[in-house]
């Protein structure tokens, strides 16, 4: 299983697409999603992303922030950000008003890989923001792959009021996911688990680990302990995938921001297989 | 290709006058503030006839020679990266209207530039930005053509400074490949090798004479000479592993004591190409447009995440910069991203020596 080439690099890749604010969502402090159309209609699909990729949001006189899709609307006009405000960029963003225009160049980077075809169960770690990413692989899988496999959400967050997108998990475990979700900190009306993510893998039903997939995004000392839980459950080395973060600014592997080791995040990524970043998170300030 | 040719002294300016008759501005080494530098000329008496350089780490000063050669010097703070990939370009424009923004994106016409003088080393950090900025999943379109329209004309080495080492990263001081014509300066002119059709083109209206067996020995004897003086040497010898697996080596602190980040080795690596998009907006701030600018990994926003930098001290910043340039550049690019040029050490304003800092971090000196 390899992960899948970006898409066919556009005309230039400096092209700025306008798009326009249709709606906001607080999810959690200090976190928004916001639903964007493109002006243009022919740009949605010049433009058109899979699960894991990234655009460039641009605000005029701010600058761009590299933003995943949290959601992935297929055929359709659409754009889903979920943005968590802390830059001078992501807070522009959040003052948007409805009906405002911004700029979007991307998407950018690999994506997630696709569900090999013997996919057993597929395992999805998120903490805090990284869960946005995510979310178009957990409805993509809930969508199409419930008959015959396993789907587990393994949330992460500071505290209860940080676990992102938790109005949807209801509705994802009604499908048929397994969703645990834990806080660092907990609260007198928290019922759930408290603790780090990764002592959650070690407690999972794994009936077939070397068919079992792990998708993780968040801290990158959350993704590295979750890896190790993976592999003391025998999951596959080659079956454990990281969304990684650095600073983008050309988001084309032009400008050497998101250098990391031998990769660039933006156009290597943000999506590795753990093998090729595992030695590579070791390493302080790199 | 034609056979070599020899250009007397005295017809120096004939070849400068055919490329301005077809076009071309004359990009060339030039003094100014007490350096050799790269700029436009009009006439041959723009170019440092008599001067040559003195270099080490630290230190660099233009004195006048004892000939009256036009090409006796190696290389200075300016490279051609300046006209290929240049400084500040802007790359896109926000115009504000009744219904929003709108945006376009840029490209400059570019000029017609003919190189003269360009070295070795400097032959090889052309071809390694070519792999960077044309042969990725994206093509910068500028430097494409900058690239295919500039005519380049080389200049075999005939010193080397204390900081050259070209021979070791194996891209000098010969001029082999990569140019359109290329000089070899000799006592009475220069001999002439045509590297391209675009270079015949060019020469062949000066109706120049074959070389000589004389001239041919000449230029041999000085290629000779030069490599001889070249006394740096890098041991590049599985240099990528020996780097790597030294990554949290005690003593990249010893070199974090010393390197002020100033960036200054960046700035003038012929090869370095970070960069970053700044916003520049009208004072009425209808129209925004976005400039780039060269950038530098010893800068510490570089990195900032969520306004914290993932390099946080001068220890990573440099390890950083080191390691691309000889390690991990080979994992991207499949080759170093250093040419030997020695421009990082003449111009670190505290004379760090990267060939002294390989070896003091993971040995191999021979």
């Amino acid at each position: 299983m390899t992960t899948t080439p970006a898409n066919d690099p556009p005309v230039s890749a400096w092209t700025t697409a306008p798009i326009v604010l249709r709606s906001t969502k607080a999810e959690t402090p200090g976190v928004f999603t916001a639903e964007f159309e493109f002006k243009c209609e022919q740009d949605a699909a010049r433009f058109a992303s899979r699960p894991g990729q990234f655009n460039m949001l641009y605000c005029p006189g701010y600058g761009e922030s590299a933003i995943s899709l949290s959601r992935v609307c297929e055929n359709s006009q659409r754009l889903v950000h979920t943005i968590r405000s802390v830059g001078d960029v992501t807070n522009r963003l959040a003052r948007l008003k409805i009906g405002e225009i911004i700029g979007l160049r991307g998407p950018f980077g690999n994506g997630w890989p696709d569900f090999p075809d013997d996919l057993q169960h597929l395992i999805v770690v998120g903490g805090g923001i990284g869960l946005a990413p995510l979310r178009p692989v957990i409805e993509q899988f809930l969508a199409s792959h419930m008959a015959t496999r396993e789907l587990t959400v393994l949330v992460g967050a500071r505290s209860c009021e940080h676990l992102l997108f938790a109005g949807e998990y209801q509705s994802w475990r009604d499908s048929g996911a397994t969703v645990i979700a834990t806080v660092d900190r907990s609260a007198p009306e928290w019922k759930g688990e408290v603790g780090v993510v990764p002592a959650l893998i070690d407690r999972l039903n794994i009936r077939d680990p070397a068919e079992t997939q792990l998708f993780a995004c968040g801290p990158e000392i959350m993704m590295s302990y979750s890896a190790t839980a993976a592999l003391d459950r025998d999951i596959p080395r080659d079956n454990i995938w990281f969304s990684m973060e650095r600073h983008m600014n050309c988001a084309i592997g032009h400008c050497g921001r998101c250098q990391f080791g031998s990769h660039f995040i933006c156009t290597s990524g943000p999506v590795f297989r753990y093998n090729d970043v595992q030695q590579l998170l070791t390493i302080h300030g790199l | 290709m034609t056979s070599p040719l020899f250009l007397p002294v005295a017809e120096l300016p004939k070849l400068l006058a055919r490329l301005l008759e077809l076009g071309y501005k004359v990009i060339a080494p030039t003094i100014d503030q007490e350096a050799i530098v790269y700029s436009e000329i009009q006439s041959v008496e723009d170019l440092p006839r008599g001067w040559t350089d003195e270099q080490e780490p630290g230190h660099y000063r233009i004195k006048p020679t004892s000939n009256d050669r036009y090409f006796d010097y190696v290389v200075g703070p300016h490279s051609w990266k300046k006209y290929l990939f240049p400084p500040l370009q802007l790359i896109s424009r926000a115009i504000s209207g009744e219904e929003g923004w709108t945006f376009e994106t840029c490209s400059d016409a570019p000029e017609q530039l003919a190189f003269l003088g360009v070295r070795a080393c400097e032959l090889a950090a052309m071809k390694i930005q070519d792999r960077v900025f044309l042969d990725g999943a994206y093509v910068d379109t500028g430097y494409q053509r900058r690239r295919e329209g500039s005519f380049v004309i080389a200049v075999n080495c005939s010193v080397a400074s204390p900081n050259c080492f070209c021979t070791s990263m194996n891209s000098g001081p010969r001029c082999k490949t990569g140019f359109d014509l290329a000089l070899t300066e000799l006592d009475d002119g220069m001999f002439v090798e045509v590297g391209s059709s675009r270079g015949q083109d060019v020469i062949e209206p000066l109706s120049l004479h074959a070389a000589t067996t004389q001239h041919l020995n000449s230029a041999e004897n000085l290629y000779a000479r030069t490599v001889s003086q070249v006394s740096k040497h890098l041991n590049t010898d599985d240099l990528r592993n020996r780097l790597m697996s030294n990554l949290n080596d005690g003593k990249w602190d010893s070199v974090a004591e010393r390197c002020l980040s100033c960036t200054n080795c960046t700035m003038v690596c012929p090869t370095c190409f970070c960069s970053h998009v700044s916003e520049v907006p009208s004072l009425d701030e209808t129209v925004v447009e976005r400039q780039r600018k060269w950038d530098s990994c010893f800068n510490l926003e570089f990195t900032a995440v969520h306004g914290t930098p993932v390099r946080n001290d001068v220890r990573s910043r440099y390890r950083q910069w080191l390691t691309h340039k000889l390690a991990t550049w080979h994992d991207q690019f499949g080759e170093s991203g250093c040419v030997g040029c020695g421009r990082c050490i003449t111009w670190c304003p505290v004379g760090i020596d990267l060939t002294v800092e390989v070896n003091a971090i993971c040995g191999g000196e021979s």
